[in-house]
């Protein structure tokens, strides 16, 4: 089963400048079936000779029957290019773009609630599942390795330190999915938690949440009165002083909810594995499996 | 991105709220004048970017135009030193003089983005001039809070509504109520990240004023604020972190620390600052280069973490993806060239081409020792604080 993407992913590309053609380029090499790119003044040409590029992504849709779409676009276009992508209904939708205005996510997520489109991001590093060679984002494919546990953060470099620690104790991944770290985001931690838990391909689930806002905590609601499989978690910020923005917008102690402390507390008494330290997220893991 | 006080109080007269008649003076002889302009009693506040101003005598009474140039002369061209600021304070170089308003009663107001709520949220409060975190955790059921709609904003209703609940009198309700949609408008139209009023007041002669405003503005959506943008006031912050601001770093100082950390990614430099906890030092400061720095950015971020006299040995933890590990080393050397440090490093480096990027480490000649992941790390920092050999 798994989540997000399958076979049958049809990849769509907004946002083609320097750092998308590259991104776009190695989610191809990934094995991802790129079927379309879309750029304003480059409609008609060929990306890598071999992926038609079109002007809108009403068209690009049409043409070709993507249903995931991937946006690189400046910060200040992001949301324009996320409202585009809704209207042209393509059910997914991964928004890599770092530095969205947040009152532009208030207008966008109040837009797109009633729409059957789920958005990844703003602020992410998107997804990856390496048993169907799916990549939608910027996640390094080299450092996965396939197996049967799903893997959820709010950070980037981060994710990909625990899905190295995990592959080096030979425990493969089965999806890895980047929530983002702006404080408005489309898909939460409890929506992949859901999927997770639903998911045949996953036995297990490492969660990684930070400082700020309190979204662990309804994480931990969730894993509580939801989730069977085990969690483990890890909370990073530890040291982190109030009131200062730790580079995620959204990673600011405003409160004592804020507090990695805080989240920590809540999700071991939720039940979750929590790691001692973000060195031994893939230890504690082997741990619970008992390998 | 903060404002001073007196910048806040003018963006708000803009949006016809009601604010005491002020100026602002640069000397003492300008604060004089200011004073005499209203009859002689003012009250003379230090512009700073930082609370708690009051304790820490940036606020004086004065009742006549000669205490009014005594009490700015003690303020302007020094450094203020409040519970909010750096141990060093911040310096003063204008004060904000305000004709003195009789106060009937003091309530409190603010805007600020909600996460959960997924729009802007009003907090309202009986309890004016206090602290609120404190009015929070003694007394929760003393704020009001009302999400305003993410499309259509704040209704006039909810903000008669929130007046009516904090104790505004009644034939006050509706100019009160006008004050805070205008509140509203201001955070949704200049892109604020927080509007608060501590306190709005309502003074003896049956007026709803904003008599002290703080109002910051959301980093991301500056680009289109050139007016707001141009308010900035780097003197007002620590010059490490405005040097790492101007470079289009993410740095965060932190005092007291021993180990500088230097990382890209903000959630994996959480870490890093973590995991030298588990070393049993504390980090000097957070520092994310981001994803496609180049040479001269990352040099530059390591002469700032060097410059850090607290700093005795910095951890370098990179994840090559856009980042090319081998940019980075070469950035590096080039920073510990340009300062000409001996400092210690601890240095992880995985992905795009680490291994190219710790061969220019060792090739260089620096204090380097190579660790493979984040517990290695906390293991080599010990030993290298501990003053122990690599």
């Amino acid at each position: 089963m798994g989540i997000l993407i399958d076979e049958n992913t049809r990849l769509l590309v907004q946002g083609l400048g320097r750092d998308g053609s590259f991104q776009a380029s190695r989610c191809r090499a990934y094995g991802t079936n790129m079927v379309a790119g879309v750029h304003p003044r480059r409609g008609g040409t060929m990306f890598e000779d071999e992926v038609p590029i079109f002007e809108t992504v009403a068209d690009a849709v049409a043409a070709t029957g993507a249903n995931v779409g991937l946006i690189f676009v400046p910060a200040s276009g992001a949301a324009d290019a996320i409202i585009e992508q809704v209207d042209a209904g393509l059910p997914l939708v991964v928004c890599i773009s770092e530095g969205v205005p947040v009152q532009d996510m208030v207008t966008t997520l109040a837009y797109i609630e009633d729409k059957p489109t789920r958005l990844l991001g703003p602020n992410c590093p998107g997804l990856i599942r390496p048993s169907t060679k799916g990549k939608i984002g910027i996640i390094p494919g080299n450092i996965l390795s396939e197996g049967r546990v799903g893997v959820v953060s709010r950070s980037g470099t981060l994710t990909y330190e625990a899905v190295v620690q995990l592959t080096e104790l030979g425990i493969g991944q089965s999806t890895c999915v980047g929530i983002g770290g702006d404080p408005l985001h489309g898909t939460t931690f409890v929506d992949v938690l859901e999927m997770f838990e639903n998911d045949d391909e996953t036995d297990a689930i490492v969660m990684i949440g930070e400082i700020g806002g309190t979204k662990e905590q309804q994480a931990a609601e969730y894993i509580k009165n939801h989730v069977t499989k085990p969690v483990v978690g890890a909370i990073v910020g530890q040291t982190a002083p109030p009131g200062k923005r730790m580079g995620h917008a959204g990673a600011i102690i405003t409160g004592k909810a804020a507090l990695a402390s805080e989240k920590i507390r809540i999700l071991e008494e939720a039940g979750v594995h929590v790691a001692e330290s973000p060195a031994v997220i893939g230890a504690k893991m082997a741990e619970v499996l008992g390998r | 991105m903060n404002i001073h006080e007196y910048q806040a109080r003018e963006i708000l007269e803009s949006y016809g709220v009601a604010v005491p008649r002020a100026g602002v003076a640069s000397t003492p002889d300008e604060a004089r004048k200011l004073a005499e302009g209203f009859g002689g009693r003012a009250v003379v506040k230090a512009q700073v970017h930082a609370g708690g101003r009051g304790k820490a005598g940036g606020v004086k009474l004065v009742s006549s135009p000669d205490e009014a140039a005594e009490a700015a002369a003690g303020m302007l061209g020094k450094n203020l030193i409040t519970h909010q600021t750096r141990s060093e304070g911040v310096p003063v170089r204008k004060v904000m003089v305000a004709e003195l308003t009789d106060i009937a009663d003091e309530l409190y107001v603010a805007i600020t983005m909600d996460a959960d709520a997924k729009a802007p949220m009003v907090m309202a409060s009986s309890e004016g001039g206090m602290d609120i975190e404190e009015v929070a955790a003694n007394t929760p059921d003393k704020i009001v809070r009302v999400a305003a709609d993410p499309l259509i904003g704040l209704s006039p209703y909810h903000a008669r509504d929130i007046a009516m609940k904090i104790g505004v009198p009644i034939d006050l309700v509706r100019p009160a109520a006008t004050l805070i949609t205008n509140l509203a408008r201001v955070f949704q139209e200049k892109d604020a990240s927080l509007v608060e009023i501590n306190p709005l007041v309502v003074t003896t002669d049956g007026k709803v004023m904003a008599l002290d405003a703080k109002i910051g503005f959301e980093d991301d959506a500056l680009f289109r604020h050139p007016e707001i943008a141009a308010l900035e006031d780097p003197e007002q912050n620590d010059a490490l972190e405005q040097k790492a601001h101007d470079a289009g770093l993410a740095y965060v100082k932190l005092d007291g620390g021993r180990v500088g950390c230097m990382v890209n990614g903000a959630g994996l430099a959480m870490a890093t600052m973590d995991i030298t906890k588990t070393a049993g030092a504390d980090p000097a400061n957070f520092l994310d280069v981001g994803g496609g720095a180049a040479e001269d950015k990352i040099a530059e971020a390591f002469e700032i973490i060097v410059s850090d006299s607290d700093v005795e040995a910095i951890l370098v933890n990179l994840f090559g993806g856009i980042l090319r590990c081998d940019v980075a080393a070469r950035g590096i050397v080039m920073g510990a060239n340009n300062t000409g440090t001996q400092m210690p490093l601890v240095v992880a480096m995985r992905g795009t081409n680490a291994e190219e990027g710790l061969q220019i480490l060792a090739d260089a000649g620096l204090n380097v020792t190579t660790v493979g992941d984040l517990g290695e790390a906390a293991t080599a920092l010990t030993q290298v604080l501990s003053g122990g050999s690599n």
